[in-house]
């Protein structure tokens, strides 16, 4: 008895009792669309978390602040910021390793306006090393650098978007004098560059609908300015809660993170009780990061399995309900000279059949839900080849191994019996 | 209970037959269910049956008598306690459950009373089932299914499933796929035993056509006497033993 006789005999003994067979494989739909909705869902997730700490760059790490006491006060005193002089000191320490920092400083939303033309501004103090942590693309003109720094200048680095709106090309802006209205003040600001603003920024997006600006012109873009200057204007504190290290390339960013981290604690931080820095890589996080996904995976893994499990009883009970009814059937098989290893193998492909229909049935509605969820959560879904392939291989061992137990009842029986029997 | 003279089956057979012939072949044929429990029970006594080739037979008996445990040991369902049985020269009484199954495959058709057609499966697979479990080339099995649906008449209507034919309709697709691995013997148990009598008639003839035309050896279990009269030699048993042979009419 070939195999695709078996296949053809099992399809067909199914169809005749489709209800029965779908609430048979239900458990095993479930289990498998659960698994496959949660690994493509969290590929995407674990994906775009993944490109986009790439983007800010693999190689950099994070100094913050950290409270020692891990007391939920936030208050930070000037003293405990990182200043530009302790940056300086690193550099000196590790010329090799370091390549420049990165620090922001958030001063606030604020609109550029000259007469009727306005443009929406989201406002940053920077300095020089922001660029390239963030990828910008300068169109004209140069971005912030050390010397406006020293000085404090008023100069500013605005978007495409807002050179379009307040002076009706990029290269017009240059040089060209900006106002801008931040809450109670009005500053001045020289333009000195011009930046490529990125259309797909979904933060961007997110701010914009928080702020429930509709009209895609008025959502904010980002205008940098020297971050002493910011600090000047906005009257907070000189210096850095947190900074962003640049690392050459090549460089082991972990362990340069863990060298920076006692560099500060050692020359700076020993004494103050209240905080110290905290160093982290971006693969360090990227790291944390897919451990936690990986975990949730697993979590989901475990109910699933379960869900496998109480679905691949429904089989064996609907085998073996299958197999008394068909009892007489399977007498005739034997009368007719069909061995037992044949009677098993009937009854086993069946079971394989319909965990597999159940298989392919839930990797269809997990890629659904995944492409769902993900589509929700605005990322690209993707689902693996390899879980759906997981997948039907689970299926199919549910299948042999729950489907043995009645196969091999039927395989048994006495054909006799099985003939005479109502 | 006709006691007759002619007790020895040899003398009902033409002489020229030698024991090349002999189909079945059965001696001290015992039977005994649960041994060596307070209930045993012994159903065949030492049964002696000689079939030769294409003989048409009839065993009766009324029930109770051990007809169906003398039919499942003659089908190889069954093995005896003890006695020796040769089939179509192969030694059953001492073959293996394996090679039971094989035996019953290329040496025994089953007629059934309830015709045991697997349902939801075409007439035409039906007849090709015992070929797929002998291993036969798909479109040679579909060719002799076909012929053999012809053969019984049922050529028109080989693509209907069981639940789609009649009682008679169904009895012949059975017979014809007794006939599918070109058995050495037909083993029909009560037959006619679910028809009315005009379908039953024609169940009947296309057996004697059979017996007739293809030369097959037919072992009919009934307990009719008027079905077994048709045959060519009436064996009767009677509380597990042979009481009786006669020489039927046809």
């Amino acid at each position: 008895m070939d195999l695709l006789e078996n296949i053809s005999l099992a399809i067909t003994g199914l169809l005749a009792n489709k209800m029965r067979a779908l609430l048979t494989m239900l458990g095993i739909i479930i289990g498998i669309a659960a698994v496959i909705t949660i690994i493509t869902l969290g590929n995407s997730i674990q994906g775009t978390i993944t490109d986009t700490m790439q983007e800010m760059g693999g190689n950099n790490i994070m100094l913050m602040l950290q409270n020692r006491t891990a007391q939920m006060t936030y208050t930070v005193d000037e003293t405990d910021l990182i200043t530009e002089e302790m940056l300086e000191t690193a550099q000196q320490m590790y010329p090799n390793e370091i390549s420049a920092f990165s620090a922001s400083e958030s001063v606030g939303s604020g609109q550029a306006k000259d007469g009727r033309k306005y443009s929406n501004l989201s406002l940053s103090g920077v300095n020089e090393g922001y660029k390239l942590a963030n990828n910008i693309t300068m169109l004209a003109g140069r971005f912030i650098n050390d010397r406006d720094m020293l000085r404090e200048s008023q100069v500013a680095v605005i978007s495409d978007r807002t050179a379009q709106a307040m002076f009706g090309s990029v290269e017009a802006s240059l040089g060209g004098e900006l106002r801008i209205y931040c809450g109670e003040e009005i500053w001045t600001f020289t333009v000195v560059g011009v930046y490529e603003y990125a259309e797909d920024s979904t933060t961007a997006m997110m701010m914009a609908m928080m702020n429930g600006m509709s009209a895609e012109a008025d959502i904010p873009t980002n205008c940098y300015m020297p971050v002493t200057t910011s600090w000047r204007l906005s009257g907070y504190a000189e210096g850095y809660s947190q900074v962003t290290v640049i690392a050459n390339p090549h460089v082991d960013s972990a362990q340069l993170a863990s060298r920076l981290s006692d560099f500060f604690e050692r020359s700076y931080y020993r004494d103050n009780v209240n905080y110290t820095v905290y160093a982290m890589s971006m693969d360090t996080i990227i790291g944390q990061m897919n451990s936690i996904m990986s975990t949730m995976s697993l979590a989901v893994s475990v109910i699933a399995g379960i869900s496998l499990l109480v679905g691949g009883i429904g089989v064996m009970n609907i085998m073996l309900v299958s197999i008394t009814e068909r009892t007489r059937e399977i007498g005739t098989r034997k009368a007719l000279g069909a061995t037992n290893a044949s009677i098993r193998m009937q009854f086993i492909v069946e079971s394989v059949i319909i965990c597999l229909i159940g298989g392919a049935i839930g990797v269809a509605l997990g890629i659904a839900g995944g492409t769902l969820g993900a589509n929700l959560l605005g990322q690209p879904s993707r689902p693996t080849l390899s879980s759906i392939a997981v997948a039907v291989f689970f299926s199919m061992a549910i299948g042999v191994f729950f489907g043995y137990y009645p196969a091999n009842k039927a395989a048994k029986m006495d054909p006799i019996e099985a003939l005479r029997y109502e | 209970m006709t006691q007759q003279n002619n007790l020895n089956p040899e003398s009902s057979l033409p002489a020229e037959q030698s024991p090349k012939d002999l189909i079945i072949q059965m001696n001290r044929i015992v039977k005994t269910f649960n041994i060596g429990q307070p209930n045993e029970l012994e159903i065949l006594h030492g049964i002696d049956l000689t079939v030769h080739r294409g003989e048409f037979l009839a065993i009766v008996g009324q029930s109770g008598a051990g007809k169906s445990t003398l039919m499942n040991i003659i089908g190889v369902l069954d093995r005896p306690t003890s006695g020796e049985y040769f089939l179509d020269g192969v030694d059953v009484a001492n073959a293996k459950d394996q090679q039971l199954s094989s035996i019953r495959n290329a040496k025994i058709g089953f007629v059934f009373q309830t015709f045991n057609l697997i349902p939801r499966t075409t007439a035409l697979k039906n007849v090709e089932l015992p070929m797929l479990y002998a291993g036969v080339s798909k479109s040679e099995r579909t060719r002799r299914a076909k012929e053999l649906l012809e053969l019984v008449g049922m050529g028109e209507r080989m693509g209907h499933d069981p639940n789609e034919l009649s009682g008679g309709q169904k009895q012949r697709v059975a017979i014809a796929r007794a006939m599918a691995n070109d058995p050495a013997i037909i083993l029909a148990d009560e037959p006619t035993g679910a028809l009315d009598s005009v379908t039953g008639r024609m169940v009947m003839d296309l057996f004697h056509q059979l017996h007739r035309e293809k030369g097959k050896t037919i072992v009919l279990i009934t307990h009719s006497k008027e079905l077994a009269a048709e045959t060519q030699r009436i064996v009767t048993i009677s509380d597990g033993n042979i009481v009786s042979e006669q020489r039927g009419m046809a």
